[in-house]
Formats: C-alpha cells, sequence, structure tokens
C-alpha cells in the first residue's frame, strides 16, 4: 500500500468527526424540513391559539369572573392574569404533546427513518438530541409568540414575565420527554398515543391549576396537580408573571422537578433508542 | 507483482444470538476491495443479520468481524461514515420530497450543503429520477423508490455498498435498470455486498458468493465455480404430471449424473440434456413437458441443501 493514499481506516476515522460532533444538529436539520411541511399547521396554532385562548379564557371568562368577583379576584390579580401564564405553559405542553409522540412513533416503526438515520454515522442518541433540539426551537418560537401576545393583551403585569417564557419550554420539555421514553418502547401500535392525549393530557391541563387554583379542587384530585410537570410549571411561571407569592422551597422544588424529568426523560429516551435500534 | 490487497470486510466465526436462537452461527468470510461478493440464502438464512452486522448497525454476539480494519464495536460512525447502505425495506422519509431525501441524508455524512445538493443532483440523474426531484416519496413506483434508495446510499462516495435484496419485489424491467447501475459502480471500484434469493441476480452481478443456509455458509467461491462443482453443465427438466413423477422417477436408473425429483418436475443432471432426454422416451416414458436449461445457482443451492431456493 502506498504511503500517499490514505487507507480506508483513516478516511473513516476523518469522515467520522463532524457526525460525532454535531450528528445531533443534523437530525434538528432534517426535523426541520419535515416541519417545513406542516408549517402552515405551525403558524396557524403558534398565532391563532393565544389569540383564541386569550380572548376567550381571559377577556370573556375573565370579565363574567371580574363582574361577580372584582378586578382582582383570583390570587390578587385579574382573572386574565391569572390565567395567561398558565395557558403559556399549556401551549407548551401542547406542542411537545404533538412533537415528541407521532414522530418519534413514526420513525421506529411506521417510517423507519430512525434506522436509515443510524445506518449514516448517526448514533442512535444522537437521533433523540436532535429531535429534543428541534422541539426546543420550535418551543421557542410558540412561546415567545404566546408571549407577544399576553403583553398585547395587558396580561402579564411584571417585568419579569419574559421568564415565564422558559419556564414554560421547560414545562413542555419535561411532559414531553418523558412521553417521548414511553412512546420509544411502542412495539405494537394500538393507538396508544391517541389515549395518551385523551387519559394523560387532557385531565392534566384540567386539573393543574390552569383555570382555577389547585386548592379549589377537592382534595383527592389534588395529587394530579402535584405529579403534573404542568402543574410545577404554571405555578413557577405565575410567580414571574404577576409576582404570584409561592415558598421559596417550593420553587425549588417546582424547577428542580421539572429540570429532572427533563433530564431523565432525555437520557432515557437515548438507551431506549440504543437498545431498540441495534437489533 | 502487485500484493494482494487487504480485505476491506473481515468476518471470522461470526454469530449472532436472539435468545437461544443464532440467526448467524459462526460464518467466515472475507472481501476484497473493488469485489462485488454476494451471500445467497432462502428467507430467514441469515442474511440481513450478517448485514446489518457489517453495517455496525447490529452488535454480535461472538467472533471476530473488521470492517475497513476497524472493530464495528468500537468505531460504528467511523465505519459507517465510508458506507452506502439499501436495507431490504425501503425506509426513505415519506414527509419529504424526493431530492430533500437525498439532502438531509448527505448532512448525516457531515457534508456541506452545497455539495450535498450538488451531489443529490448528479444521483438524481443516474438513478434517471431527475424529473421526480419534486414529487413526493409515496407518489413514486416500487422500482423508482428502490432507486432513490440507491442513490441516497451513494451520497457519500461509499467505499463498501450493503445491498440487502436490492431488487426483490421490481420486475423484470426495474431490475435490469438496477443491474445496470450498479454495474457501473463496480466499474467505478466500488465495493459491493449485495444478498439476493435470486439466482440470476447473484450470476449477473457476484465475483464471489457464499451460499448461506440457517446461518452457516454452505458453499463458497465464484457462481461459474460453484455452478462447476455442485451441479452438471445442463440440467434436463421434465414434468408428467405431479401424481406421477414420483413413480416415474424409480424408473430413471442410470440416467444422467443425478436426479432430482421435486413435486412438480424431474430435474436430470447431465453435461447434455438432449441426450438424456431420448435415452428416457427409448425407455417408453413420455414426459407432458421437457426442457433443456444451463445449470444454475439454483441447482447449486438444491444440492446443497435439499430445498429449493424460493419455496
Ligand atoms: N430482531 C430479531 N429478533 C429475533 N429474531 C430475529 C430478529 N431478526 C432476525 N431474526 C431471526 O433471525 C433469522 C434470520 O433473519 P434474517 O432477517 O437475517 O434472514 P434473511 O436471510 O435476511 O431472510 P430474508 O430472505 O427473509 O430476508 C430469522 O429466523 C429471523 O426470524
Ligand atoms: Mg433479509
Amino acid at each position: 500500500m502506498s504511503q500517499h493514499t490514505l487507507s480506508g481506516a483513516e478516511h473513516a476515522l476523518s469522515g467520522a468527526v463532524r457526525p460525532r460532533r454535531f450528528g445531533g444538529w443534523y437530525v434538528a436539520e432534517h426535523r426541520f424540513r419535515v416541519m417545513r411541511s406542516y408549517l402552515q399547521t405551525v403558524a396557524v396554532t403558534g398565532i391563532g391559539n393565544p389569540f383564541l385562548y386569550l380572548f376567550t379564557m381571559g377577556v370573556g371568562l375573565g370579565s363574567l369572573v371580574s363582574q361577580n368577583l372584582g378586578p382582582d379576584a383570583v390570587n390578587g390579580v385579574s382573572y386574565l392574569q391569572f390565567v395567561a401564564p398558565a395557558l403559556l405553559c399549556s401551549a407548551a405542553v401542547t406542542v411537545t404533546a404533538e412533537e415528541f409522540t407521532y414522530p418519534v412513533l413514526l420513525g421506529f416503526k411506521w417510517n423507519p427513518t430512525f434506522y436509515a438515520m443510524n445506518a449514516a454515522p448517526i448514533a442512535p442518541g444522537q437521533i433523540i438530541d436532535g429531535i429534543v433540539y428541534s422541539v426546543i426551537v420550535r418551543l421557542f418560537a410558540t412561546c415567545g409568540i404566546y408571549y407577544v401576545f399576553m403583553v398585547f393583551f395587558g396580561a402579564v403585569p411584571s417585568g419579569w414575565g419574559v421568564v415565564s417564557i422558559l419556564v414554560a419550554m421547560l414545562t413542555g420539555l419535561a411532559f414531553g420527554t418523558m412521553v417521548m421514553t414511553y412512546v420509544a418502547t411502542i412495539e405494537q401500535d394500538t393507538g396508544q398515543v391517541a389515549m395518551l392525549m385523551r387519559f394523560v393530557l387532557l385531565p392534566m391541563t384540567l386539573f393543574s391549576g390552569t383555570f382555577f387554583p389547585l386548592g379549589s379542587m377537592p382534595w383527592f384530585l389534588q395529587w394530579i396537580g402535584w405529579i403534573s410537570p404542568l402543574w410545577h410549571g404554571t405555578e413557577l411561571s405565575r410567580v414571574f408573571a404577576y409576582g404570584a407569592s409561592e415558598p421559596a422551597w417550593l420553587i425549588v422544588v417546582h424547577v428542580l422537578y421539572l429540570g429532572a424529568l427533563f433530564v431523565v426523560g432525555w437520557l432515557w429516551s437515548r438507551r431506549i433508542a440504543a437498545r431498540r435500534l441495534n437489533k | 507483482m502487485a500484493t494482494v490487497p487487504a480485505p476491506v470486510i473481515t468476518a471470522t466465526n461470526l454469530v449472532k444470538k436472539y435468545k437461544d436462537f443464532a440467526a448467524v452461527d459462526g460464518i467466515s468470510f472475507e472481501v476484497a476491495p473493488g469485489e462485488s461478493f454476494g451471500l445467497l440464502g432462502p428467507n430467514g438464512a441469515g442474511k440481513s443479520t450478517t448485514m446489518r452486522m457489517v453495517g455496525a448497525v447490529s452488535t454480535r454476539t461472538s467472533g471476530d468481524l473488521s470492517v475497513l480494519d476497524l472493530d464495528p464495536n468500537q468505531f460504528g460512525p467511523e465505519i459507517r461514515s465510508q458506507l452506502g447502505v439499501v436495507p431490504q425495506s425501503d425506509n426513505l422519509d415519506a414527509e419529504l420530497r424526493v431530492r430533500d431525501n437525498l439532502i438531509v441524508y448527505g448532512r448525516y455524512f457531515g457534508l456541506p450543503i452545497g455539495r450535498v445538493k450538488a451531489r443529490a443532483d448528479e444521483l438524481l440523474a443516474f438513478a434517471q429520477l431527475e424529473d421526480k426531484a419534486k414529487s413526493k416519496v409515496d407518489d413514486l413506483s416500487g422500482g423508482m423508490k428502490r432507486r432513490l434508495t440507491i442513490a441516497r446510499a451513494l451520497i457519500n462516495d461509499p467505499r463498501i455498498l450493503l445491498l440487502d435484496e436490492p431488487t426483490t419485489g421490481l420486475d423484470p424491467q426495474a431490475r435490469h435498470i438496477l443491474w445496470d447501475r450498479l454495474f457501473r459502480l463496480k466499474e467505478q471500484g466500488t465495493t459491493l455486498v449485495l444478498t439476493t434469493h435470486y439466482m440470476d441476480e447473484a450470476e449477473q452481478l457476484c465475483d464471489r458468493l457464499v451460499v448461506v443456509d440457517k446461518g452457516t455458509i454452505m458453499a463458497e467461491g465464484s457462481p461459474a465455480a460453484l455452478i462447476r462443482e455442485y451441479s452438471s453443465r445442463e440440467v434436463l427438466e421434465v414434468r408428467f404430471g405431479s401424481e406421477k413423477n414420483a413413480e416415474v422417477a424409480g424408473r430413471l436408473e442410470g440416467i444422467g449424473e443425478r436426479v432430482e425429483v421435486l413435486p412438480d418436475r424431474i430435474l436430470v443432471y447431465s453435461d447434455n440434456g438432449e441426450a438424456e432426454l431420448v435415452r428416457i422416451t427409448e425407455r417408453g416414458l413420455h414426459p407432458i413437458t421437457s426442457l433443456v436449461r444451463r445449470s444454475s445457482l439454483e441447482d447449486v443451492f438444491l444440492r446443497l441443501t435439499g430445498r429449493s431456493l424460493i419455496e
């Protein structure tokens, strides 16, 4: 063999440098191209939802509440101000409930593109990373737009409210990566994702202190809030949006709980992907 | 004199077990650079499992494997950066258009976007899919999808192309187009490793092949050498009707080098098929149909396993 031409092994060693480093971003890039095909839906929900929800819940329902209970009826702020940060978190959860379920089920099973990525130099964990990155970007856009609407509706009295964008994103990711962990294990698709939406997402939205404080629910339903990332996220975002009073220890619990779910869900999904793709 | 080039793939006693079941049960082979190497075998022989291990996506249970002098257990992404993989069933992204499928795939190798786009256009031409560049994947025919999958596998100019049943399910014309494309790659020096259960495909494309059955290698050699070793030059196929085949077989003593009785026909192996047919009719036996053909790898397989390759 001549010394001047590189051997196959040398080509291989240099050929994997970029994929090893940036593989997750390449997967994210792929996801963005796919999202472009449903960009219209993304845009319509991203702009339409905040308008609709803030208007009907905050302004419509809110005027009813203040007529009956006064302008600072809930938690010492108007109903709109009370509900807006919760709606923001809920919007984040809606995005992740979509992005961490169907694309994952598709990639492992119905249109197994994950196997194609893995046959290229992409490692299974990087596929999961790429999905997470792409969802973070979509979440940032969705929550950012939502926040602009909130300001426009006069729903955020505090300048600190901007932080609730990050809180909402973390809430979505905490819920979403855990869901992804489960979805990644689905081998026989018997409609589990639709079930998840109906029996987990919907009750979670209803019983997470979104529309009324958790404390006004019967005690035997309050545990739903305690395990629900949406409740923790909502409480935390209210702290920033209007300075809701919350004991310091509980703020720490919110952050740790959400952070832990996010990290555990992410890492666990990576492991499942590695096991599943290595047949 | 040129030295023998080092093999690009070396498998030694390669084993893959699923629980207690050995899908690949100790197979050994080498593939030289630029060679076109085939794994021929029936359903469940372990061909795809072997391909996945060579493709560095499936961890072997035991044995040794090196691809481009690297161990897939440690250097998966490195090895895969030099491979092109055509899986048994297409896994193109149905949510993307044809050209975008090539582009996203090229990015996985860390190639700059400009180069990927240029390469995608070259490959669309190579696969005769230029006018489909903007189509949805689901609107392509089976043969077009297969061509697109092959084009995708070439986006990184691979040194080794792994093709798992590249033409299964295609009509004869589509198969010939694909074969033509693979020939060209071979001429350019790409190493091809392919699995198939079509013997004509193996004969057309493979310099050398192994016949695999139940996870083990039954024979190895060039198609011609295998036919020479395990079969005769010609085969006479006679049919007496399904009930009578077995009965007639008893009266064919001494005819041909070897006789195989299948449910629907009798195969007589000989260097001169016509002469055997004359001898059969001289015994007062009159087949409904008769046919003399060249021996193929199918006959090799039948001889080696006592079973037909395609059930
Ligand atoms: N992930 C798996 N889990 C359990 N068994 C498996 C798995 N993959 C393959 N097998 C088994 O291993 C054996 C070999 O399978 P493989 O797919 O390698 O065969 P093949 O030669 O490619 O067959 P075909 O021509 O049908 O594609 C089969 O019996 C199959 O059922
Ligand atoms: Mg197979």
